[in-house]
């Protein structure tokens, strides 16, 4: 089965679990699959508009899947997916 | 509550005064604790957002967080936040850092003004987003 390694800020929204099994064919339905489960993770991983936030990075086997074929990539049984943060911010406007 | 040894504050007081007139920032390495999160270490990064634009922004790229979390792991920690710094600008957190955050995370802003630290203060983003809270940061002085 497929694994999603969840980072330490998710943790409190999967029960403390730091790897969750999934199912699903690609990408996209890996991470629908982790949020019917952890349903309040969806505001942290999605815009209102649905899109993956532009700080939630997913790595499939080490890859950026924005590298590959993003939602569209197709995931095998013992693959592993990682959800890995960047940051970013700041103070003035300009 | 997050309790940093003053040694390390320093620490992270003086990468923001290094990184002056631009933003500086890290990880904080460390573990949670009952009401709170202790802080152990730091990892001091580079900013990463494009170079004339870091007086104001600061970037942290994944392949950073991998390598903390490897750090962290290695060491029997966890990444418990982030630090950065505000040159010349109040250590509150922008629109954008809360558009940016992460949640859990302690977020620990210094204003730096002409190169000199001025104050730490460390911020949690609200379960819905809307805004951070502040978090009282305790100094772990011994005795």
């Amino acid at each position: 089965m497929t694994t999603i390694r969840i980072p330490t800020p998710l943790r409190p929204y999967t029960n403390s679990q730091a790897e969750v099994p999934v199912t699903g064919a690609t990408v996209g339905d890996a991470l629908s699959d982790l949020t019917r489960q952890y349903p309040n993770l969806k505001q942290h991983l999605y815009n209102d508009g649905g899109q993956l936030r532009a700080f939630v990075n997913i790595f499939l086997n080490d890859e950026d899947i924005r590298h590959i074929r993003g939602a569209d990539t197709p995931v095998q049984e013992r693959d592993r997916l990682m959800i890995v943060p960047s940051i970013a911010g700041g103070g003035r406007l300009a | 509550m997050l309790t940093i040894p003053p040694n390390i504050l320093r620490s992270i007081q003086s990468h923001g005064e290094a990184a002056y007139p631009n933003e500086g920032a890290g990880l904080l390495l460390g573990q949670a604790a009952e009401g709170g999160k202790n802080v152990v270490d730091i990892l001091p990064l580079a900013n990463e957002w494009e170079a004339g634009e870091q007086y104001h922004r600061y970037m942290l790229t994944p392949q950073d967080m991998l390598r903390g979390e490897t750090e962290a792991a290695r060491r029997g920690l966890d990444i418990i936040g982030i630090f950065h710094s505000h040159p010349d600008h109040p250590a509150e957190p922008s629109n954008m850092d809360r558009d940016w955050a992460w949640p859990w995370f302690s977020y620990v802003i210094t204003s730096v003004h002409q190169a000199h630290a001025v104050i730490s203060r460390s911020w949690l983003l609200r379960e819905d987003r809307s805004a951070f809270d502040e978090e009282a940061i305790q100094d772990a002085s011994p005795g």
